[in-house]
This record gives structure tokens, C-alpha cells and sequence, in this order.
């Protein structure tokens, strides 16, 4: 059996609601951030497979590249942010940081 | 001396008065003396119409001197056509010597105030009233218009009425002012009535050329009923101002007003002022008219003498002799008699006049006592008084050698020439009678009043001769009450210079047709130079009043000396008592007694009748005009009741559906605002989803 472009899509499919799923049922705004790395991610295979079975040179790569780049920096700014939301909650629930609400 | 000298003597006449008014007025409270300078003023008038009448007498005996100035101009209105109004004065036979009695009486009448009015409390005022009374006689007397006539008759009915209330403390002054004035109003609303018809049909109120209008045959309202409506409306002026019947209720209730101004206003000038009016447009009455001023004059006659015989109060009896006197003077007017009419509108100004200063002389003396009933005797200690009184009563009862024969047999030859002539018989029986009765009541007057025993001792013990301010005018007066001023013989009055010469028959105007019969101017075709009067009178009237002078002259001096002899028997002599007479003729003792019941009889009329009206008109408005604006108002309130359920409930419920239904779908909608990221995110996801599936195109 050849591994086709829509083996990737199934892949990158069941990562993306992986992602979703985390992102929503996770309280623990670290594991938030975990989800939203696993969507990045399905993101990438998708470049990265649309790019080796379509007729667009190493354009998905690149730009899969670009979205690892980005990943790292929205990592380390969210994990600051977390970290100042600890120091000022002492937690990380994001279901109890509502105070912009009120 | 020229015309228009004269006519700047006139002017100046005029004014004097005025000024002496305003000055008088204006200083009266700063300078206590300043009546003096009136009674100057009154002094100068008094020479310069004396020294007017002289030369208007000698020099300009048969012009009438007029000068006019333009007043107002109206331009041309359309409809009417040029309207300008003239304002002038008119020297003629008669405003000359009426302007001199004018002033002559005024003058005297100031001079006497001087004493009489002492120690008022509005001494320089009342001054000040007359002298404004007298400009406003003087503008009467000397105006050559009608309106202008009309305008001096109201200030003439001012100052009357200022005159008659100036005690306004007392309820019955202010409230006889009052009625003078009211009633005065009644009668010149016809004056003001004709003088409009007049104006209407002529575009003028110049009495010359509306008498020339008038003989060229142009007739008010183009009619010659509008002539004689006219000719009555004008002469209503005269029932109110000269208190003919049945206007005449105001004179004797004027006698509230000082003593000197009865003598003044309501004795010789302003009640002549109506007789005056008639004598200026006698000229275009017509027959009918002429015919109804002598009933109202002969019942003015007739009603107030018998009046007089009863009264008590010693003002009363001369304001009743008044009343009944100038009824003579309009009765002769309408009978024709103009010259006699005239010349007892003289005579009888200074008698009355001289009447009226000698009882304000005796009520001052018996220091306010009006009511013969408490004097007598009097004529001892008042001799010069009594003098003078009896010279005027006698005056007044027509006896010979006195102006009042002269004047007054005139008239009653008038009329009983009328008689003869149309049959209307009772206008010389009536003026035959009030003559009797003229004699009488003047007579008891002075019987009770200076004969007898004092009936009221203490009063009597303080009653003294005026003094000479006083007792001067009396004197004056009662020497003009003797005929050799106006004729040298004092059987006849043709002989004399006044009814030859200076009083002269005015020119008819009327048409030949609506005169009375013995009027027609068959003496006309003598061709007279103009200027000159033409005769008035047909050779049969003259005829007729020669052939009744001789019975007149005699039928007059028997009932005078009938009346004074009644007077004598039953007061000085007593033989007949007064008491018991009354008392068996009681219902007609107590119609006279009580004025024939024309005040109660007005009270009930028109008094009564006008308040009356007022509270039915009273109660229509309450009832009906209130109960409309009521009505409106409760049909707005309910409308508007009405309007505001439905803002509550309509407009305010839609208003509140639409806040309640948005708050409804707010809190819905609320319901989706968790402030939670994750469950946003599941919805951004499952609308994503269902988006895809409704654009699938896959």
C-alpha cells in the first residue's frame, strides 16, 4: 500500500482535534498551550504534505519552517505570560482568570 | 373800532376765564389769595363784553360778525367727500348780550363767593370750578358751529357737575353731581344725534351754511321729516341742560351744591344754555317740531310750579320756579314768541339770579338752615335782603314797572296770540295758570321766610345782614330787575330799545310749507339789504298779538295779583289755614309734596330696571357663558383623560415591549458571554462546522 496525501490529511486531521480537544478540556493553561502546539503542528504536516504532493517547489516547507520559528517564540511569550499569571493568581486555572469579565 | 377788533375782543373773553381757571388751579394750594386774581380776571371780562355788547349795539347793529379757522383737515374721504371742520365764533345780536349776562352773573357771583365760601377748605378751587364753568358758557355762547357748541356743552356739564359735588363729603352732593351729569348724558345723546344728521347731510357744522343749505331747500335725510327729527333731536340737548320735563329731576337735587353756583349755573346761565340752543336753531324748525317744544315747554311749565307750591326747602322752591320758568321760555319758543323768549331768558337770569344770592344770603345768615318752616321775620333783621328778594319775586310774578312784566307778558301774549291763531288753547291756559301759581309760591317764599313771627327764636337771635360783598350783587341785580333798562315804557316792550333794536327776528330757513301758517313770509317781497334779518311773521300774527296784548296785559297782572293775594290770605293773614287746606286736599297736597313721584317713579324705571337687566345679564353669563366655558372646560378634561390612559397604557406598554422584549433577548444571549476562552472556542468551532456543512459545494 502507498502512503498517499490523504493518509497525511487523516494524520494531520486526528492531530488537529487532538489539539482542539486539549485546548478545550484542559483547565491547566500549560496544557492550553500544549493543544495549541499539537494544532501548529497538524498545520505543518499539512504544508509540509500539500508541498511533496502538489506543484509548489519547497514553498510548504519553508512556511512549515516559519511556523516552528513561530511556535518556539508563542511558547516562550505564553509560558512569560503564564508564569506572571501564576505570580499574580497563584494558579493557572484559566476557568477561574475571569476577571476581565466583570 | 373795527370788526376784527371785535372779534379779538371775543376771543380774548373766551380765554380769560380759562386762564383764570388754570392759574387759579395750578396756584390754588401755594397762594391762599389767588381767588383775587379770578374775580380780576371775571372783572376784566365782564368790561370788555360790556364794551363788546355797546359796540356791537351802536356800531355793528345789523352785522353779525363771524371768524373761522380750519381745526381739522380730513381731505378727501371717499364716500363722504372734503371733510374739513371749521372752528369759530359768531358775534350776532344774541351772543352779545348773552355773553354780557354770562359775565355780569359770573362776575357777581364770584364777588359773592368771596364772602359765602369763607373758611372752605377748597376755597381757591371752587374759584377755580367757576372759572372754568364760565369758559366753558362763554364757548357756548359765542361758537358759530355746532360742534363746537356740542364740545362747550360737555364742559359746561363738568363743571356742573364739579360744582354741584364740590361737598363730595356729603353722600347726597357727589350723588346729585352724579345724576345732573347722567341725566345731562340722556339729552345730549340726541343733541349729538342731530348734530351728526346735520354733519351727514351737509358736510359742515356751521350754523350759517347749514341755514343757508337749508332755505336753498336741501333737507336732512332729504326729507322734511328729516327736518323735523333733526330740529327735535338737537332740542333733546335743551330738555337736559335747561331740566325741561321729563328730564328735569336733576335741577332740584343740584341744589346740594353751594348756594352762589344754583345761582350761577342752575338759575341763570348753564339751564339757559338749552333755551340759547333752541333760540340758535329756531330758524329751521319746522311746525311739528316747533309744536312739540311747547308741550315739553308748557308741561316743564305746568309740573314743576305745582311742585313748588308745597316745597320746604328754600333752594328747592327757586329750582322748581326755575324749571318752570325756563318751561315758559321754550313753551314760548315753540309758539313762536322768539324775542319774548330771549328777552325772559334775560330778565329772568338776573332776577333769579338775585333770588338765588338772596336766599344763599339768608341760609348763610341763619347759618345753614334751608327750611322756611324754621324762619320768618326775617325782614327785620335782613332788610337790603328782603329788599332785593321782594323785588325779585315780584319781578318774577309779571307785575308792572319790573323786567319780569315785560318779558313774561310777551310770552303770555305769545302764546295766547298761538291760540287764536291754531286753537291750540291750552298753551295760554297753561301759561296763564303757572303765572297764578308763579305768584303764589313766590309770595308764601317770602312770607314764610321774612314775614311773620321767627319760628325758630335761637336761629333768628343769630341771623345778621350780609355783608357788603355780599349784599352788593343783590343790589346790582335787583336794579336790573326794573323795566327802564330794556324799554321807557313799562306797559310795552316794543317801545324799548332791546326789542326794537338789539334783539332782532331771526331769518326762517324752514320751508314755507312746514311752517306754521301765521309764519309764512308774506312780508318778504319787500326786498331787504343783505345782512339785514327778514321779517319772519305775517301781518296777521302781528295783528293778532296787538289785538291780545290789551286782554294779555290785563288777564296776566289778575292772576299775578290773584296769586300774591292767595299767598297773603293764607300765610300772612292766615285766613285761610294752609294746614287745613292741605289736609282736605291731601292726595293732591302729597302728589305735589312729593314731586309727582318722578323720582320713584325713575327709581323704579329705570334704576331699577337697569339693575334689573344687570342681573339677568348677570345670570346669563353665570348660567350660560360660565356654563359653556364650564362645559368646555370638562369636555377638555375628559378628551384629555382620555388621551392620557391611552399614552399610559398604548404608547407606554409598545415603549416598554420593545425594552422588555431586547432585555429578554439580552439575557439570552448573556447566557453565551461565559468569559471563557474555551467554550468560545468550542462554539467558534461548531458554527465553523455547521458553516462548512450549509457552503459545501463539495
Amino acid at each position: 500500500m502507498e502512503v498517499t496525501l490523504t493518509h497525511f490529511l487523516i494524520v494531520s486531521t486526528i492531530l488537529f482535534c487532538l489539539g482542539i480537544y486539549g485546548i478545550v478540556t484542559r483547565k491547566n493553561a500549560v496544557m492550553v498551550l500544549m493543544g495549541i502546539e499539537l494544532i501548529l503542528n497538524a498545520s505543518n504536516i499539512n504544508f509540509v504534505a500539500f508541498s511533496r504532493f502538489g506543484n509548489f517547489g519547497l514553498q510548504g516547507q519553508l512556511i512549515a519552517l516559519f511556523v516552528i520559528v513561530l511556535a518556539a517564540a508563542e511558547a516562550a511569550v505564553a509560558l512569560a505570560i503564564v508564569l506572571n499569571v501564576y505570580k499574580t493568581f497563584v494558579n493557572v486555572n484559566v476557568d477561574e482568570i475571569d476577571s476581565l469579565r466583570d | 373800532m373795527n370788526e376784527s377788533l371785535l372779534i379779538n375782543f371775543a376771543v380774548v373773553i373766551l380765554f380769560l376765564p380759562l386762564l383764570g381757571f388754570i392759574v387759579t388751579l395750578l396756584l390754588g394750594k401755594k397762594v391762599s389769595k389767588i381767588f383775587i386774581f379770578e374775580n380780576l380776571v371775571m372783572l376784566i371780562g365782564l368790561i370788555l363784553s360790556i364794551v363788546l355788547l355797546i359796540a356791537k349795539v351802536t356800531t355793528f347793529n345789523n352785522v353779525s360778525i363771524s371768524s373761522e379757522f380750519m381745526w381739522i383737515d380730513m381731505g378727501d374721504v371717499p364716500v363722504i367727500g372734503q371733510i374739513q371742520i371749521f372752528l369759530g365764533l359768531l358775534l350776532d345780536d344774541i351772543s352779545a348780550l348773552m355773553i354780557f349776562v354770562v359775565f355780569l352773573i359770573s362776575f357777581l357771583v364770584h364777588f359773592f363767593s368771596i364772602d359765602y365760601m369763607k373758611g372752605d377748605i377748597r376755597y381757591n378751587r371752587y374759584f377755580a370750578y367757576l372759572g372754568l364753568f364760565t369758559f366753558s358758557m362763554a364757548g357756548i355762547v359765542l361758537t358759530h358751529n355746532l360742534l363746537m357748541m356740542y364740545i362747550f356743552w360737555e364742559l359746561v356739564g363738568v363743571s356742573s357737575y364739579l360744582l354741584i359735588g364740590f361737598w363730595f363729603e356729603k353722600k347726597s352732593a357727589s350723588d346729585a353731581g352724579k345724576k345732573a351729569f347722567i341725566v345731562n348724558r340722556i339729552g345730549d345723546l340726541g343733541f349729538l344725534l342731530g348734530l351728526l344728521t346735520l354733519f351727514l347731510t351737509y358736510n359742515t357744522f356751521s350754523f350759517v351754511e347749514i341755514f343757508t343749505e337749508i332755505s336753498q331747500g336741501n333737507l336732512p335725510l332729504n326729507s322734511e321729516f328729516g327736518l323735523t327729527i333733526t330740529g327735535i333731536f338737537i332740542f333733546c340737548g335743551a330738555v337736559g341742560k335747561s331740566a325741561q320735563f321729563p328730564l328735569h329731576v336733576w335741577l332740584p337735587d343740584a341744589m346740594e351744591g353751594p348756594t352762589p353756583v344754583s345761582a350761577l349755573i342752575h338759575a341763570a346761565t348753564m339751564v339757559a344754555a338749552g333755551v340759547y340752543l333752541v333760540v340758535r336753531i329756531f330758524g329751521i324748525l319746522t311746525a311739528d317740531a316747533m309744536l312739540i317744544i311747547a308741550t315739553i315747554g308748557a308741561l316743564s311749565a305746568l309740573i314743576p310750579a305745582t311742585i313748588a307750591l308745597t316745597q320746604n326747602d328754600i333752594k328747592r322752591v327757586l329750582a322748581y320756579s326755575t324749571v318752570s320758568q325756563l318751561g315758559y321760555m321754550i313753551m314760548a319758543l315753540g309758539v313762536g314768541a322768539y324775542k319774548f323768549a330771549f328777552f325772559h331768558l334775560i330778565t329772568h337770569a338776573f332776577f333769579k339770579a338775585c333770588m338765588f344770592l338772596g336766599s344763599g344770603s339768608v341760609i348763610h345768615a341763619m347759618h345753614h338752615e334751608q327750611d322756611i318752616q324754621n324762619m320768618g321775620g326775617l325782614r327785620k333783621k335782613m332788610p337790603i335782603t328782603y329788599a332785593t328778594f321782594l323785588i325779585s319775586a315780584i319781578a318774577i310774578s309779571g307785575i308792572p314797572l319790573t323786567s319780569g312784566f315785560l318779558s313774561k307778558d310777551g310770552i303770555l301774549a305769545g302764546t295766547y296770540a298761538f291760540g287764536t291763531l291754531t286753537g291750540h288753547w291750552y298753551f295760554p291756559f297753561i301759561g296763564f295758570l303757572v303765572a297764578m301759581m308763579t305768584a303764589f309760591y313766590m309770595f308764601r317764599l317770602i312770607i314764610l321766610t321774612f314775614h311773620g313771627e321767627p319760628r325758630n327764636k335761637e336761629k333768628y337771635e343769630h341771623a345778621h345782614e350780609s355783608s357788603f360783598i355780599m349784599v352788593m350783587p343783590l343790589v346790582v341785580l335787583s336794579i336790573l330787575s326794573f323795566f327802564i333798562w330794556y324799554t321807557p315804557n313799562p306797559m310795552d316792550p316794543e317801545a324799548g330799545w332791546m326789542y326794537s333794536d338789539w334783539i332782532k327776528n331771526p331769518e326762517l330757513h324752514t320751508p314755507e310749507n312746514l311752517r306754521f301758517g301765521f309764519m309764512q313770509s308774506d312780508v318778504t317781497s319787500v326786498i331787504t339789504p343783505p345782512g339785514e334779518h327778514r321779517i319772519m311773521y305775517s301781518e296777521t300774527y302781528t295783528a293778532a298779538l296787538h289785538h291780545v296784548h290789551g286782554s294779555a296785559v290785563f288777564l296776566s297782572i289778575a292772576m299775578a295779583v290773584l296769586g300774591i293775594l292767595l299767598a297773603f290770605v293764607m300765610y300772612q293773614w292766615k285766613k285761610i289755614s294752609a294746614d287745613i287746606l292741605a289736609d282736605k286736599l291731601k292726595p293732591l297736597y302729597k302728589f305735589s309734596y312729593n314731586k309727582w313721584y318722578f323720582d320713584e317713579l325713575y327709581h323704579k324705571i329705570f334704576v331699577a330696571g337697569t339693575i334689573g337687566l344687570s342681573r339677568l345679564i348677570a345670570w346669563f353669563d353665570l348660567k350660560v357663558i360660565d356654563g359653556i366655558v364650564d362645559g368646555s372646560a370638562a369636555v377638555t378634561k375628559a378628551f384629555s383623560k382620555s388621551i392620557g390612559w391611552f399614552d399610559d397604557n398604548v404608547i407606554d406598554g409598545l415603549v416598554n415591549l420593545t425594552a422588555s422584549v431586547s432585555a429578554f433577548i439580552g439575557l439570552i444571549f448573556s447566557k453565551f458571554q461565559t468569559g471563557k476562552v474555551q467554550t468560545y472556542i468550542i462554539m467558534v468551532i461548531f458554527s465553523l462546522v455547521i458553516l462548512l456543512f450549509l457552503f459545501k459545494s463539495f
